[in-house]
């Protein structure tokens, strides 16, 4: 019979393993460079004021990074945040004359739907993630632009205090965004979910034969991406005290993606990275603040963001051969 | 037809290797104009590699090719059309959503001023084509609105219209009805006629006697055998295929089997029956013993892999019924056959068994992890202590439960696969073909594995294409051809040359 050998595992070659390392650590590395840059040339970096937008401001990102890493894991991807964020601002204004919590509740039970509808389109009728998502993020935009036509304000105390409270020195909307990381950090390492996600995107015909539920772990998985993105839309949508599905999480899906591969969760799945990703938010923040600081244009930031990404890629790359 | 012909293709000494295998190994093959030639050979005996080396999809390493007397290269599919060889794949490889005109036509359409297609002249080419096959139907439909068989017609019409000396048809049956086989061997005739060759890759015998009239054997990358078909004993060609000798077949104790287990009496732990499967699965019936080693003998295509897959619940059936430990099974549910205690070991270690992105520990309990926790939460304790019993006992060597699979040795990846089953608590065991692809030390290694398995009480269904191993390795083997049970073999009956007997005659010894 034919047999071929077994073959002995390639000791890691030097390139290889410094991508290895790249993929891995190359973010925190990274985040790390930039606060050092920042506290050597710009003035009043280490100020406390200063700390505090930025993570106020990285606080959304990194929410919809999370879901954003959970799709990327089982070799997905989901376009539709930024729309779902809209959609649930959107939800926001029209409930609230219920009072702030019956306004929350249906703003995330519409983003948990959306991705309850996206996850079914990928895991029954077998569509494209990015296809499937593509229409979303098209069609829930146009859907929450229906629904509130324009900005609209509104005087909310409840809502307006979860958009600008602090609590022990620390913004309110920042201690989400921690709470959901550790969540989302125990989901991935703990439980059987996290464990059969993850599997799902390293092999998906093993996860069948091993008799894992893959289509309800799909839709789970963008479930909880919809979920997330309309919790990061009313906290923005708290923090604006208005309403403005027209831009609110436009181009979201960009960052999330670049936060998550930048982060070391390769688009191939199998595995997700969740303080990368939390790390990968970081960077583009503070890229972004850095540059607005040393008065370079928004451009600048776009064209250096797509540098990273193509680093970010071609470390997963080169690690594969 | 006779061996005076000129060839009107022919191979010389063709060596094609890939990293880690020489795939062709030395291959002459001589095609004459108007016969029909099978090309048979088990998995990795390099039909496909020959054929894409024929048809320009590879370049040989050495050696030459030759058509109508001279040597010719070809550098794409597209020179090997060009020359007059066409190809005609399993599946159809034409356009599913134009009409059946157009995919006739495709490329040479009949054009009108301005170059513009001439659609009525379009359809009355293809009608005049299409009647030529004695194919009724309309060919403006679209093309995937047709039977399988149509489809395929259409394919085999369109190759010989575009003036096609020599027609490649791999497994072309695979998904015929008996009906429309007949359709399609009228046609061989018809073009065996017209002094049209074609080479017949097939595993069903009872085709190969019908239709054709020389074959080649290819075994290894070797040609094991080229002559004409009538005459060759059916055993004899089968003895060629798997690479045993019926004069000739070694001493026992090769492998690490011990021997013959002593089944358990009683229920039998797995039981599929009449498992049907269209164009796949006919009838198929099994039961394994606890403390049973069953093999499952047959051919490439005999249906070996589709029962297994089957009765775990990765494939679903038509009719019958799988009952495993007393518990009749839902149709295509994995997860209902692991629950009930059946657990299979894929074929395709790769593509279906590890995930490669995870680490040794993560792979062996993937399909126990509703054992292993309470409330969703994943118990790391019991995790650990199965992981580490299963990989003291399997003897898996890694650096750490840690380690990631991907960087284990073949032989390693397939004993963590084992330890993946034996965690999920499995009362049997369907292995296909455990000991493909691994070093001899993991071989025996893995052999051990599984008579110690049985002899603690594990019922085993064990699939290879290695006939020592499965003789040595089974207490009793069913021998499947064509998707259907053709034999029962046990005790002393389980030898090699039965079991090849029993592929050959179909059913002519029974247990």
């Amino acid at each position: 019979m034919a047999e071929t050998a077994g073959t002995l595992p390639k000791p890691l070659g030097g390139r290889t393993r410094t991508l290895a390392w790249l993929q891995r650590y190359g973010v925190y590395a990274s985040v790390l460079a930039l606060l050092l840059f920042n506290v050597a040339f710009t003035p009043h970096f280490l100020e406390v004021a200063n700390f505090r937008t930025q993570l106020i401001q990285v606080a959304p990102i990194v929410i919809v990074s999370l879901g954003m890493a959970l799709v990327i894991g089982t070799e997905g991807i989901d376009l539709s945040v930024g729309s779902v964020m809209a959609l649930s601002s959107a939800m926001v204004v029209l409930y609230l004359g219920y009072g702030a919590p019956v306004a929350i509740v249906a703003a995330l039970v519409a983003g948990a739907a959306v991705g309850a509808g996206g996850g079914a389109l990928v895991a029954y009728a077998g569509v494209q993630p990015i296809v499937a998502t593509l229409a979303l993020l098209v069609g829930i935009r146009g859907l929450a632009n229906v629904l509130v036509p324009q900005l609209t304000e509104f005087r909310n105390p409840a809502l307006i205090t979860l958009g600008s409270r602090s609590v022990l020195g620390l913004p309110l909307v920042v201690i989400i965004a921690a709470v959901l990381t550790a969540v989302v950090a125990f989901l991935v390492k703990r439980t059987i979910f996290g464990r059969q996600l993850v599997a799902v995107g390293g092999n998906r015909a093993a996860a069948k034969l091993s008799g894992l539920p893959v289509r309800r772990i799909l839709v789970a998985v963008y479930v909880l991406s919809g979920l997330l993105a309309a919790v990061a839309g009313v906290l923005a949508t708290a923090r604006l005290q208005a309403s403005d599905p027209t831009s609110l999480g436009l181009l979201m899906e960009l960052s999330a993606i670049t936060a998550v591969v930048v982060g070391g969760t390769p688009l191939t799945g199998g595995r997700v990275r969740v303080l990368g990703t939390v790390m990968g938010a970081l960077l583009i923040q503070l890229l972004q603040a850095t540059l607005i600081k040393h008065n370079l244009p928004q451009s600048w930031t776009q064209m250096v963001q797509a540098v990273i990404i193509l680093a970010a890629v071609y470390a997963a790359r080169g690690r594969k051969k | 037809m006779s061996d005076g012909t000129a060839p009107v293709l022919e191979a010389r000494g063709i060596s094609k290797g890939f990293p880690g295998v020489l795939a062709l190994d030395g291959v002459s093959f001589r095609l004459a104009a108007g016969e029909v030639h099978a090309l048979v050979g088990e998995n990795g005996a390099g039909k496909s590699t020959l054929i894409k080396v024929l048809t320009g999809v590879h370049q040989p390493d050495r050696g030459e090719l030759r058509l109508h007397g001279g040597p010719v290269s070809f550098g794409t599919p597209l020179d090997a059309q060009r020359a007059g060889i066409s190809t005609i794949y399993q599946e159809v490889n034409l356009v599913p959503q134009m009409s059946v005109a157009h995919n006739l036509l495709l490329g040479r359409e009949p054009r009108g001023r301005l170059g513009v297609i001439d659609t009525g002249q379009l359809y009355t080419q293809a009608r005049r084509v299409m009647s030529r096959y004695g194919i009724q139907t309309d060919v403006r439909r679209p093309l995937r609105s047709l039977g399988m068989g149509a489809q395929q017609m259409v394919a085999l019409a369109r190759a010989v219209s575009i003036d096609a000396r020599v027609v490649i048809m791999d497994e072309p049956t695979s998904a015929l009805e008996p009906r429309e086989v007949d359709t399609l061997f009228g046609v061989i005739g018809d073009l065996r006629a017209g002094g049209i060759s074609v080479v017949y890759v097939s595993h069903r015998l009872e085709e190969l006697y019908r239709i054709c009239d020389q074959v080649t054997v290819l075994r290894d990358g070797r040609v094991a055998h080229t002559g004409p078909l009538a005459g060759l004993e059916r055993v004899k060609l089968i003895a060629l295929m798997l690479g045993r000798d019926t004069a000739d077949v070694r001493l026992r104790g090769q492998t690490e089997f011990a021997g013959r287990h002593t089944a358990k009496n009683g229920q039998p732990v797995v039981e599929a029956r009449a498992l049907s499967r269209r164009h796949q699965l006919h009838d198929v019936s099994i039961r394994v013993r606890p403390g049973e080693v069953v093999g499952l003998g047959g051919l490439l295509g005999a249906g070996r892999s589709e029962t297994a897959k089957a009765i775990a619940g990765a494939l679903p059936f038509d009719g019958g019924a799988v009952v495993v430990a007393g518990h009749a099974l839902r149709k295509g549910s994995p997860a209902a056959a692991i629950r009930a205690g059946a657990s299979l070991l894929p074929e395709d270690r790769k593509a279906e068994g590890i995930v490669p992105t995870m680490s040794v520990r993560d792979n062996i309990a993937l399909a126990a992890l509703p054992r292993l926790s309470r409330a969703g939460i994943v118990s790391e304790a019991r995790v650990d202590r199965v992981v580490q019993t299963l990989m003291k006992r399997l003897r898996i060597k890694a650096t750490s439960p840690h380690q990631k699979v991907s960087e284990l040795s073949g032989g390693n990846q397939q004993k963590v696969l084992l330890a993946r089953s034996l965690a999920t608590g499995a009362k049997v065991l369907l292995l296909d073909e455990p000991t493909r692809g691994i070093d001899v030390g993991a071989k025996a290694e893995v052999q051990a594995l599984i008579d110690e398995l049985a002899a603690e009480g594990l019922g085993v269904l064990l699939i290879s294409s290695d006939l020592e191993e499965l003789v040595e390795g089974s207490d009793r083997v069913v021998v499947l051809r064509d998707g259907a049970v053709v034999g029962e073999l046990s005790g002393d009956e389980v030898t090699e040359e039965a079991i090849m007997r029993a592929i050959a005659d179909g059913g002519g010894v029974d247990g």
